[in-house]
């Protein structure tokens, strides 16, 4: 336990030394100040941004996005990976095709996406689901996998039906794995259409970033690739707080 | 032993693994397990133990041959009444020890006060009371081995199959659950066939002990002990355990040369 | 499973992909794609210009620059991390969730640190492919077994010798792997880099592509640059299979 505090400690000092030293490094120009602007002045400027109508609009569109394309990729990459799971000659042909999504860049997609979708949030739901939709994917499969065969034969000894044994069995073995998944689905949800927005759209947060850029407006860009930052580290680390309850409840056994 | 009425039947029981190697696993047996006896099988490694276990469970179909358990015929599933604990750690992790054990009972759609009563039982019986709202990776191997016999018990089964349930368990402890299991038998009455590679546990614990052959496995000898019933691990000191646990290594000797290939 | 299933689905899988595509060429029309022939024909064609080979020298040269940094810095880092624990247990977390930030949006921070030329796509590529490998290769020295440093230790081995023989066999595998995705991740970020803010490179090849709805260039670029990702991703996977089974 006092370890374990320590850690925490030391992780919140070593993140706030970082920041204060960028801040000091911007204030006394070791840091181009053009280039950097100090945290505190992102901070302040990011508090400002969320307090225009034009900027929450952005955010209330991006984050819906990300909300429907990881949603959407959750509950089908949990159905296919349960279904592919059950195929193991057609899981073993898309194995390899599995393995190497990573590394294709999903956005060179993007243009046939808009000929697809047409123009507005569709291709960009459609950019954020297929970046989470694997990690959902691999996670079902793996978690699945993972279940120890002997539980199967305790289901069977208890005469549990497919239902009951899915349900009260496989599931809850699962779970580790599938909340892994789901976290995994939302960051790369998250990244995809922030990443669609910055190159290829006219709307969203990215958007707005790639557009303050442009216009050499570094106090807004600052702000607001702040409060996406944080919104992801924020909800990741959420999500892995959770986590790590349900995991120390049930150990690693 | 009294012998009341045959619980268990097997006749010609023979399983071969289905697909393309057609490993044949085990068998013809024929074997009659009295009401309320205790009966262990041992044999080499591989020998098709667990096969035996679960083919007699209703977890696997024979490839021939019929098993009878209470008059039915035994066929695709377990029948009621049967209960079995498993080699590996099966307790659930995401259930605590109380739930583990309640799990079963649940099932079947029993009053709440019921269920705690039964699982209360169980739990104290077991040794487990002080533990009951722990999870799984709170607790020792051999405790989790108890949920597991618990998780069984409370179903109140007539016949209980013991998968080598305390294999992975260090030398003391294995002598402890012993006595619980010789205990637990004796309360309930139920009849209990225990698969084990340990000869002094099978020497120890039952009335009537099975040697196999190595694959595909066989009855080649039968053991009776002659113990009284209400005996426990201490029984080791007497000088016809000795003679019992001889018995059994001269039968199982060439077959254990064999499943090491030296046979 | 006999190879020839095996082959005899790969293939089944290959002609899928490629119906798939032909059924979207239909349904979309040419000025979304062209369908895979035409497609492969041209990408042919590319493949013999001088023009396409300047673009895509710059975004190799970026590549393996960025694949460099990341795999030196990566494993010196992710091995310090890994030699001091608890240095390593603050930052584990602390990088695993900077891995699931947007880095896109850091990518302007690199173009005003770095200016436009290639060294803000090299960095951008780090910042990409850096983390997963101090991350793959902490995890490796964590996970060491300690009976095997006991081993070395009993078997009297000089600590260059417990490095030689035990410690780098032990973790290689772990560190390929991290190396595989690292891999991955920094062409990623050099397209990203080229697609956003570059004249030159694959990337831009793409974006220029898409601006001048020039459909032909872009889906054979894509083909190119999905060929080469999962040729180069299936030939590390390969090797990182052989040396996770060796270890």
């Amino acid at each position: 336990m006092t370890r374990s505090t320590r850690i925490l400690r030391a992780r919140w000092g070593v993140s706030l030394g970082l920041i204060v030293l960028l801040e000091v490094a911007c204030r006394t120009g070791l840091v181009p100040p053009l280039a950097v602007l100090p945290p505190s002045e992102m901070a302040a400027a990011m508090v400002e941004l969320l307090t225009t109508e034009e900027v929450l609009a952005n955010v209330a569109a991006t984050f819906s996005t990300v909300a429907v394309a990881f949603l959407g990729a959750v509950l089908i990459g949990f159905a296919v990976g349960v279904a592919l799971h059950g195929i193991p000659r057609l899981r073993r042909a898309i194995d390899p095709l599995l393995a190497s999504y990573y590394s294709v860049p999903i956005f060179v997609f993007y243009p046939l996406l808009v000929a697809l979708f047409g123009l507005g949030a569709l291709p960009l739901i459609a950019i954020g689901f297929l970046a989470a939709l694997p990690a959902m994917l691999i996670a079902t499969l793996l978690g699945l996998d993972r279940v120890p065969p002997v539980l199967r034969r305790v289901a069977r000894m208890h005469r549990l039906g497919p239902a009951r044994t899915a349900a009260l069995v496989i599931l809850p073995a699962a779970l580790p794995n599938l909340f892994q998944g789901i976290k995994l689905s939302l960051a790369y949800a998250f990244i995809g259409v922030i990443a669609g927005e910055f190159i290829l759209s006219g709307g969203g947060l990215g958007y707005a970033i790639a557009y303050a850029y442009e216009s050499f407006d570094n106090r807004t860009m600052y702000g607001l690739m702040l409060f996406v930052l944080l919104s992801a580290v924020v909800s990741n680390t959420l999500l892995s707080a959770w986590e790590s309850r349900l995991q120390r409840r049930r150990g690693r056994g | 032993m009294t012998e009341t009425a045959a619980h268990a039947v097997l006749r010609g029981v023979t399983r071969v693994y289905p697909g393309a190697s057609q490993v044949h696993a085990l068998g013809p047996i024929d074997l009659d397990i009295a009401k309320g006896e205790f009966f262990s099988v041992v044999g080499p490694s591989g020998c098709g133990k667990s096969t035996l276990l679960d083919v007699l469970a209703g977890l696997n179909p024979p490839s021939a041959g019929t098993i009878v358990f209470e008059g039915k015929p035994v066929a695709g599933s377990v029948p009621d009444g049967v209960g079995v604990v498993f080699q590996e750690d099966a307790s659930f992790p995401w259930l605590t020890v109380r739930d583990n054990v309640a799990f079963g009972l649940r099932r079947l759609g029993m009053d709440a006060a019921e269920i705690a009563r039964r699982v209360d039982y169980a739990v104290g019986f077991m040794g487990l009371a002080d533990f009951a709202g722990a999870y799984p990776a709170q607790l020792s191997g051999g405790m989790r081995q108890r949920v597991c016999i618990a998780r069984t018990l409370v179903l109140q089964p007539r016949l209980i199959l013991l998968d080598e349930p305390f294999g992975a368990l260090d030398q003391q402890t294995r002598l402890l659950m012993g006595d619980e299991l010789l205990r637990l038998w004796r309360e309930t009455g139920a009849t209990v066939l225990l698969i084990t590679h340990a000869l002094d546990e099978a020497a120890m614990l039952s009335d009537r002990v099975g040697v196999m052959s190595s694959r595909p496995g066989r009855f080649i000898d039968l053991v009776e002990t002659g113990w009284p019933r209400d005996r426990d691990s201490r029984i080791v000191s007497d000088a016809a355990f000795g003679a019992v646990t001889a018995r059994l290594w001269s039968s199982l000797r060439t077959e254990s040369m064999k499943a090491i290939g030296r046979g | 499973m006999s190879r020839r299933q095996g082959v005899l689905d790969g293939t089944l899988i290959l002609l899928a992909i490629l119906a798939v595509w032909q059924g979207l060429y239909q349904y979309a029309g040419s000025a979304a794609l062209t369908p895979p022939w035409a497609t492969v024909r041209y990408a042919v064609d590319l493949l013999g210009t001088p023009n396409f080979w300047g673009h895509a020298t710059q975004t190799l040269s970026a590549f393996a620059w960025s694949v460099a940094i990341s795999a030196v810095l990566g494993i010196a880092l992710g091995l310090w991390f890994g030699a001091f624990r608890f240095a390593g247990d603050v930052a584990e977390p602390m990088l695993a969730s900077l891995y699931t930030i947007p880095k896109v949006t850091l990518y302007p921070v690199m173009l005003l640190l770095f200016g436009l030329g290639p060294s803000a796509k090299i960095a951008f590529g780090v910042i990409h492919g850096l983390i997963p490998v101090v991350l793959f290769t902490l995890g490796a020295v964590k996970n060491i077994r300690p009976v095997l440093l006991r081993t070395a230790r009993s078997l009297r081995l000089s600590p260059i010798q417990t490095a030689r023989f035990v410690l780098v066999p032990a973790v290689l595998p772990e560190i390929a792997s991290g190396l595989r995705v690292g891999f991955s991740l920094c062409l990623l970020g050099v397209l990203i880099g080229e697609m956003f803010a570059s004249q030159r490179g694959i990337g831009f090849l793409i974006i220029n592509g898409i601006n001048s709805h020039n459909v032909k260039l872009t889906t054979a670029v894509t083909l190119i640059v999905i060929v080469f990702a999962v040729g180069a991703n299936s030939a590390l996977l390969a090797l990182d299979r052989r040396l996770h089974h060796r270890g």
